[in-house]
């Protein structure tokens, strides 16, 4: 099983969708992402209210222990999500993150923990409706998924 | 000494509340670690609000403060200098934002609420590990420089040299003026576009104050605002401008002629040409790729017969680098290629042609001498004009170029006016859309001057006729949506009201100068409202074109808009540049080196003496590619370093429920 995670459903409980709702944490780029996040609360586009967005200047400053942390901290999931290739403020921050996000998808179902759990995606400042689009599926997605691990650790 | 904090959450009137318990957030925020206060009010950006945060790190002695409210791209300076107006450092304050992605994008008001409490707690425990930066002050270069030179760039040029600016203006092409010089008359006061123009473009030529650069382009640009190094391409004229004095013999005497671009692909020009008499520079350009000496080797027909020897075969590329304190971009639009919306059979047949092409045959310097005539040399008696091709369809452009409506009038009124009033004029339009000032007026007066307006989108331009009067002619298909049935309209010509769209070149141009283009592809401004004119890259303004579809009016406008920017940059002499850099700490840095090949800035040296890293912080953007990735921590962010952040998650991460697993199997 490539999830370790023991689900109600496995216990013969009912579906854990209903009640579950994901926390999850977006590490944004100042430039294009949380641009586009504001674009997508002006245009009043109602979003799943599981993702709570951290300002980051780029996607390239996001140190991969900061993803580890907020999943250890019990966040079911963490989107990184920044400009366009090649449309990165400071010229080529995103391809770092795009590199150190494939190097931590890989490292991490070593631990146990499933690497849909991590997300990169480019979203623009003008893209409202792709940002509130990938907040709603992403979601979506984590609620399918269960929750994470961490949270029944006692203390990290 | 534990730090104390002040907690401010805003109803936004009930853009907020209306959502958010924004009473309740504030509540719940008094609870929290450190906090000293927690107030709500109705509106925290406005007076009241800021002297509330004033008088409590004053009287309660506060030495953090978070503001819940916008966004901080709104309103994060505002509380900054709020606080800095009450004695606090400005980066000992925390906004967290519970509109645009908490009140206005959650659906259920307890979930908001929840969201904001979380968010609240979050900015909490971030603010505690928040220190003291201060800004440091940079000299700001005089000079500006302006990359474009139509109508736009030219008024932003003149704008700025007037105030005693020196103004580098970057023109691609061999003159200046841009799409306006291709312009016969101009709508709605119909003042011939040449008349209006050239008396700018020669100001160009005769201000001082302006370094004129055409058949240049800037290739690179280093730099932050105030200090910016752009380099500069200039491809050879093969004329110098120096020794021509514009005579025009070396056109006369050229034997090679190739289509014009200038003219739409409707006349001819010589392999050395010139766009019209009134370019700026005068001189012509030899067009290596038509030119025979250039291309074979011999000719050189301009070169013998130019009685000042300015023709110069052996000019090569040249590079520049000019120094700026400020950039203006007023690189322009395309226009749509309407070849593939093949129903309207552009290319097809002969008489369907582009807007542009169409104020050619309208311009006295034009292939025609300014008559409307077909291809056989005949006027025609009845002229088809289609709206929005390309504009206002999901296929192409979603947006509305703006000019077309405007422009059409015009065709209408100079076709009644050049070939007779006995010439029949259609417009399909979808909407009229006559905005500005005087144009509702033009509509009416063009209506009355006999033009028939027809709602709807042609379906097809076709020669396939199903009656004796449709031979030989243009039949429009389309469905008058106003009556509800459809028309067939058979003409002579048909011009089709192009899109005006982003250049094909604009996202590489963006990358040059570091600024961003949207969904439609125009150059993004800072904000769609308040900031028009800005971009996200400081120093680096818009004008005109560049950053949408604009009439002239508009593009002088907004490059007024752009230049008065720009200018006051350069005329405060200094700007204050953000403190949030990278630091390396030198007792932790390995001097691994590997931050130094990851700067995109070159800013980080390796200090041999000591074996470690250092950052330049005047060339440091703060963009974090060292501190992302620093195996031993040393590199940091000033206001986003690991603590900061670490502290955030742990704020959010307060609220994230444990959910009880079931003991597993092999569980010790």
């Amino acid at each position: 099983m490539q999830e370790l995670i023991m689900t109600p459903q496995m216990q013969g409980e009912p579906m854990p969708g209903a009640a579950f709702e994901p926390a999850i944490v977006a590490f944004v780029c100042n430039w294009c992402t949380y641009t586009a996040a504001d674009l997508a609360g002006t245009s009043r586009m109602v979003q799943s209210p599981n993702v709570r967005l951290v300002r980051m200047m780029c996607t390239g400053m996001v140190d991969p222990k900061y993803i580890i942390k907020a999943l250890l901290g019990g966040a079911d999931a963490v989107l990184i999500s920044g400009c366009h290739p090649g449309d990165c403020h400071y010229i080529n921050g995103n391809y770092k993150a795009r590199r150190r996000v494939k190097l931590l998808m890989e490292i991490l179902p070593r631990f146990g923990i499933d690497s849909r759990r991590i997300k990169l995606t480019w979203v623009g400042a003008s893209e409202g409706n792709e940002f509130a689009a990938t907040v709603n599926r992403f979601a979506a997605e984590i609620k399918e998924l269960g929750p994470i691990d961490t949270r029944s650790l006692p203390l990290l | 000494m534990p730090s104390r904090i002040g907690v401010y959450v805003c109803h936004c009137g009930t853009n907020i509340a209306g959502r958010v318990d924004s009473e309740g957030v504030a509540r719940h925020a008094s609870g929290l670690k450190n906090v000293a206060v927690a107030r709500d009010y109705k509106f925290m950006c406005s007076d009241p609000g800021q002297d509330m945060i004033i008088k409590d790190i004053r009287e309660m002695g506060l030495t953090r403060v978070v503001v819940a409210s916008c966004s901080p791209r709104l309103h994060e300076k505002t509380f900054q200098k709020a606080c800095q107006r009450g004695g606090l450092n400005p980066f000992l304050f925390q906004m967290t934002c519970i509109r645009e992605h908490c009140s206005w994008v959650v659906a259920d008001p307890a979930e908001a609420t929840a969201k904001a409490k979380t968010l609240v707690a979050a900015a909490v425990s971030r603010v505690n590990e928040h220190e003291e930066l201060y800004s440091r002050v940079e000299a700001v270069h005089p000079d500006v420089l302006v990359v474009g030179g139509g109508i736009a760039g030219i008024q932003a040029a003149l704008d700025i040299a007037r105030s005693g600016h020196k103004v580098h203006l970057v023109e691609r092409g061999p003159s200046i003026g841009g799409h306006m010089t291709q312009f016969d008359k101009t709508f709605p006061t119909l003042d011939c576009a040449a008349c209006i123009s050239t008396p700018k473009m020669v100001a160009v030529a005769q201000e001082p104050n302006i370094n004129l650069m055409t058949m240049s382009e800037v290739v690179e640009v280093k730099g932050y605002v105030g200090n910016y190094t752009a380099r500069i391409r200039t491809r050879p004229r093969y004329i110098n401008e120096d020794r021509c004095t514009g005579c025009g013999l070396c056109m006369e005497k050229c034997p090679k002629s190739v289509p014009s671009e200038f003219e739409e692909g409707l006349g001819k020009r010589k392999a050395v040409h010139r766009n019209s008499p009134q370019s700026v520079p005068n001189t012509p350009v030899i067009d290596p790729a038509s030119c025979i000496y250039l291309v074979k080797g011999k000719c050189g027909a301009c070169k013998q017969n130019c009685p000042s020897e300015a023709v110069d075969f052996e000019q090569q590329e040249s590079f520049l680098d000019v120094q700026a304190g400020t950039i203006v971009l007023a690189t322009g639009f395309d226009i749509l290629d309407p070849t593939p919306l093949s129903q309207y059979g552009f290319g097809r047949y002969p008489e369907v042609y582009t807007g542009l092409q169409f104020e050619r045959l309208n311009n006295a310097v034009g292939p025609t001498g300014g008559k409307i005539l077909m291809k056989n040399g005949q006027a025609p008696e009845s002229v088809a004009i289609i709206h929005c091709v390309g504009s206002r369809d999901k296929a192409y452009h979603e947006y509305c170029s703006r000019v077309c409506c405007m422009y059409a009038l015009k065709y209408d009124h100079l076709i009644k006016d050049k070939i007779g009033h006995h010439a029949r004029v259609f417009n399909f339009y979808i909407d009229m859309r006559c905005f500005g000032k005087g144009y509702e007026e033009f509509y009416r007066r063009v209506q009355e001057e006999g033009v028939t307006f027809i709602r709807g989108r042609p379906s097809e331009v076709t020669d396939q006729s199903l009656s004796v009067e449709e031979d030989g002619k243009l039949i429009v298909v389309a469905e008058d949506t106003l009556l509800g049935r459809p028309v067939r309209v058979a003409v002579d010509m048909v011009v089709l009201c192009t899109a005006m769209q982003a250049r094909h070149d604009a996202s590489e141009v963006a990358r040059v100068f570091g600024v961003s283009c949207g969904q439609d592809g125009f150059f993004l401004e800072e904000h769609p409202k308040l900031g028009p004119v800005s971009t996200a890259t400081d120093g680096i303004f818009l004008a005109g074109t560049c950053q949408g579809p604009k009439d002239i009016p508009d593009a002088v406008a907004h490059a007024s808009g752009g230049a008065g920017q720009a200018l006051s940059l350069a005329a405060r002499g200094e700007v204050s540049i953000s403190p949030t850099v990278s630091w390396i700490n030198p007792d932790i840095c390995i001097g691994c080196k590997m931050c130094v090949g990851l700067c995109a800035y070159s800013a980080i040296e390796f200090d041999e003496r000591r074996k470690v890293c250092v950052i330049n912080e005047a060339m440091c953007k703060g963009c974090g590619s060292c501190a992302g990735h620093c195996p031993s921590g040393a590199a940091q962010v000033r206001h986003f370093n690991e603590k900061q952040i670490f502290a955030e998650l742990e704020g959010l991460s307060q609220y994230v429920s444990p959910i009880r697993q079931p003991a597993r199997a092999d569980a010790p």
